[in-house]
């Protein structure tokens, strides 16, 4: 059943990256709890734009919790509470009436803030350019069927590939590590045969470019996998560190 | 007006035409290659595919998307899977079976060249994907598993999980990123395309507004490829994501490229129907769902009952009744109307009663529910986030929303448009699916168009012209940034009262209700005055905060709505002119007597491709389709 409530925003404010952050709050008064929270963020900017003053940016693209683009930290957790959803997902119903709610960006050195909720996740993208992929031209593949591949390891490489590339595992590590980013690239990559010709310079170049783009170390708190929307686990940290050591001791490399 | 359109097809028997084509193009000497530079503009995944392939062969490139990554471009959120003729399942599939059910399928409104060869390519695509480390679903033993898809009675869509545009757009995501790594393509983020540059007839460039500062800018090239999807938020509520336009390629018409078939729009049947006026966005539940899901309502008007209430003899399974070969894995564009048919008689369920059920109780009993699960799993958790039902209980609740646009900017067999120069390739082209596309070919075209048609046909082009041919030196660019700079000060300076979503919201009413899932003239001509009405008043009375110079969304959501206040007459202009009903379009006035699309084969078995007039009403050229291969038939699923 729809029912409507009010609740307190209290939200990140900031022009850009060189000038400084403030608090700022709204009421939203009788939101349809069927209204997702982004929808809900749409009525207040829709607010302000017609009372001529500042909307709020954020990022939202597909809405439908794919694209990866959202990107809120909702009282104090990168996608809010719920487990296993973006934001955009994410619905009125599962706050109280009379809630005090608080927005924040992503916070990490490697993404600097745009503009207010929106943040900078290049950094991202340039760890893919090193490595994240296999190198395959156009045209050269055989008949797909001729590489087999176990429904177990097609699994295992689909669980890493699910990685929406968000970011909310960064925002929600206190090293604001991108291990799990890049662990649940290499992990797809190893799991299909396919993949394993170009493991050993590919782990190694991607954890060079990690650490070049200014992430921090992965000290294993796990933070990352509990905020991650795609539910993507921390083994694929261990089968990164895995091959990275195998490629530190390779001849090859 | 003869030989406007020339679609070059080329000679010979249908399933050589495209072999026939590649033997005659002369090659570009690879060392001379990397001197031509292509702009491709939208990284989905006929853009991504596009530009990694043209890279691959020794082009320069530059690609642009306005999203914060190309990862982030709408293929993302293709759920079901991508059709291939590769008959794995030994059940009788062929080329020539895709091309004629996607013929069929779009009510012989396509091309059957550009169809056959689509069919032909579609085998390899599923290799490239495969070798990229695209994760498809397989069988124990590791072969590639596939399912059926509606429109089609034998079972070759290849899928990943209910994922697998995700899948597809990482594997030509990770091809993109190889050659920005090898330093063979410049990508440019939060950028977007906001004009053309056209020098002495020919695409040579585009104006872009860089996001981020605001700033507007030019980039000079020997040929421009736009890859910019299609325009279903011109509806408001679709299943697009919500920041999906239709500006590139109508900055493009308005340089006289022409828009062919405007009006052929996909209603998808499967979507989680409109629960209040704060929805920003419909989503969608893949058509896959309908392999096991059955389709029904109540026999009885306004039967506000629970499902489980309502005993099977008080059921009507329409689908499964009306196309008994077919049942629920009718096309998209019959079982919408049928939705919409039995809403209109009063027997629509759910408070608004504009819904159906989608009902999972047969196959959890005969599958069991954990078969269900792994099917459908992310699906199913998906509807309950958004309804707060679960489908494992109670069967859902769907209703038809926008969807996917088979119209747009008219190409030649190249994917050429009628300025040399601009190709356009996947949802942005006119494309291969007539006036109605099947589930699972979408991914398909999107990537021939990019992988293997694109880096044949535009080499012809290349080789009639000089490479390094423009330069933002040229006046042309100075006066095209200047035109874009001058609109954005125009929209900026207006200062009105309302904001730009609530015009947006007021089009997709009109859109929605008067060339809808079903049009007529009268509705079609009172559309055309309101958007006018809602035009003019846009440019008087619409208010956009912030700065230009700026990071600035509501201006860049401002700019696509005037667009689209434009666009929405267009296609209206189009589904007046087309006094038939065929695939997606259905006009009331043109039906048989039970209610099915009714086509005029006689007089509108053609293209409509529409020239920009800036005085007066569009001017239409038609493009005849001629049929060799398939007989124009009634379309039946019965």
């Amino acid at each position: 059943m729809s029912i409507n409530i009010n609740v307190t925003l209290k939200i990140h404010r900031q022009d850009n990256k060189t000038t400084p952050s403030f608090i700022e709050t709204h009421n939203i008064d009788s939101i349809s709890s069927d209204a997702s929270f982004l929808e809900m963020l749409d009525i207040l900017n829709e607010k302000l734009i017609e009372e001529d003053k500042n909307p709020i940016a954020f990022e939202s693209d597909c809405r439908e919790g794919i694209c990866g683009a959202c990107s809120l930290v909702i009282n104090g957790i990168p996608h809010g509470k719920e487990k296993g959803i973006t934001t955009c997902q994410l619905h009125m119903r599962t706050f109280n009436n009379g809630d005090i709610i608080t927005i924040e960006p992503w916070k990490a050195t490697a993404f600097p803030v745009i503009k207010d909720l929106v943040v900078n996740r290049n950094a991202l993208d340039k760890i893919m350019h090193s490595g994240g992929y296999i190198s395959v031209k156009t045209g050269s593949a055989q008949d797909g069927n001729s590489i087999l591949i176990s429904k177990q390891s097609a699994e295992k490489a689909f669980n890493g590939a699910a990685c929406i590339g968000c970011g909310a595992c960064i925002a929600a590590c206190k090293n604001s590590s991108a291990m799990l980013f890049v662990s649940a690239k290499i992990s797809h990559l190893i799991n299909v045969p396919q993949g394993l010709i170009e493991n050993k310079s590919r782990v190694m170049n991607m954890i060079i470019q990690m650490d070049h783009e200014g992430f921090g170390s992965c000290t294993n708190t796990l933070e990352c996998s509990s905020v991650c929307p795609k539910e993507i686990s921390t083994s694929v940290i261990n089968e990164l560190n895995q091959e990275f050591i195998s490629s530190v001791f390779s001849t090859s490399n | 007006m003869i030989n406007k359109l020339n679609a070059k097809i080329p000679s010979g028997d249908l399933p050589n035409k495209w072999d026939n084509y590649i033997n005659s193009i002369k090659p570009i000497n690879p060392a001379n290659k990397k001197k031509y530079h292509i702009i491709v503009v939208g990284t989905g995944l006929a853009g991504a595919s596009a530009a990694a392939s043209l890279a691959d062969l020794g082009f320069k490139i530059s690609s642009f998307c306005f999203q914060d990554s190309p990862r982030r471009a709408h293929s993302i959120a293709a759920q079901g899977g991508i059709n291939a003729a590769k008959n794995y399942q030994n059940d009788g599939d062929s080329f020539f079976r895709l091309f004629y059910d996607t013929i069929k399928g779009g009510d012989f409104r396509s091309r059957e060249a550009n169809v056959y060869r689509l069919a032909q390519i579609s085998a390899k695509i599923i290799d490239q994907c495969v070798a990229q480390g695209v994760p498809f679903a397989r069988d124990y033993s590791g072969y590639l598993d596939n399912r059926s898809f509606g429109g089609s009675l034998v079972s070759r869509t290849f899928y990943a999980r209910g994922q697998t545009g995700q899948q597809l757009l990482l594997g030509a995501y990770s091809a993109l990123n190889k050659q920005i790594g090898l330093n063979n393509i410049t990508n440019y983020n939060q950028t977007e395309m906001l004009d053309i540059i056209i020098v002495n007839g020919h695409a040579k460039g585009i104006v872009v507004r860089d996001l981020l500062t605001g700033e507007i800018r030019t980039y000079a090239a020997d040929a421009v490829v736009l890859a910019t999807g299609g325009y279903s938020p011109v509806f408001y509520l679709s299943t697009n994501a919500i920041n999906c336009n239709v500006s590139a390629t109508f900055q493009a018409y308005k340089k006289n490229a022409f828009f062919a078939n405007p009006c052929y729009t996909q209603i998808h049947p499967t979507c989680i129907p409109v629960t209040g006026n704060h929805q920003s966005k419909l989503t969608l539940m893949s058509e896959s769902l309908r392999n096991d899901g059955r389709i029904w309502v109540p026999k009885k008007q306004n039967d506000k009952r629970n499902a489980i209430d309502i005993n099977e003899n008080e059921r009507d399974y329409y689908l499964e009744r009306k196309y008994p070969s077919f049942g629920n894995l009718s096309p998209r564009d019959i079982s919408s109307r049928s939705a919409k048919e039995m809403c209109d008689a009063g027997r629509g369920i759910g408070e608004s009663g504009q819904g159906v059920f989608l009902d999972f109780a047969n196959a959890i009993k005969n599958l069991g529910a954990d078969t269900v699960k792994e099917k459908y799993g992310n699906l199913f958790h998906m509807y309950q986030k958004i309804t707060n039902e679960n489908p494992y209980e109670k069967p859902m609740r769907i209703f038809p929303a926008p969807h996917y646009t088979m119209g747009g900017l008219w190409v030649d067999y190249e994917l050429m448009s009628n300025i040399p120069g601009l190709f356009v390739i996947g949802e942005a082209n006119f494309s291969d699916h007539g006036s109605n596309r099947l589930g699972a070919s979408a991914l398909m075209q999107g990537l021939a168009d990019g992988y293997f048609v694109l880096p044949y046909t535009i080499e012809p082009y290349l080789n009639t012209i000089e490479a390094n041919s423009s330069s933002i030196e040229m006046p042309e660019f100075k006066e095209g940034k200047d035109k874009v700079i001058d609109r954005i000060n125009k929209i900026m300076s207006i200062n009105g009262k309302k904001s730009s979503s609530s015009f947006h919201r007021e089009l997709g009413k009109i859109m929605w209700n008067k060339c809808g899932m079903a049009r007529n003239e009268k509705g079609l001509d009172e559309a055309i005055k309101d958007i006018s009405n809602l035009r003019n008043e846009f440019w008087n009375n619409v208010k956009v905060s912030g700065k230009i110079n700026d990071y600035n969304q509501d201006l860049e959501r401002t700019c696509r709505i005037a667009d689209f206040l434009e666009f929405a007459e267009l296609m209206c202009y189009d589904a007046k002119e087309r006094k038939e009903s065929c695939g997606g379009h259905f006009r009331e006035e043109y039906q048989t007597s039970d209610g099915e699309a009714q086509r005029n084969d006689e007089k509108f078995c053609h293209v409509s491709a529409w020239q920009y007039n800036q005085k007066d009403k569009p001017i239409l050229h038609k493009e005849n389709l001629e049929f060799e291969y398939v007989a124009l038939s009634q379309r039946s699923y019965k």
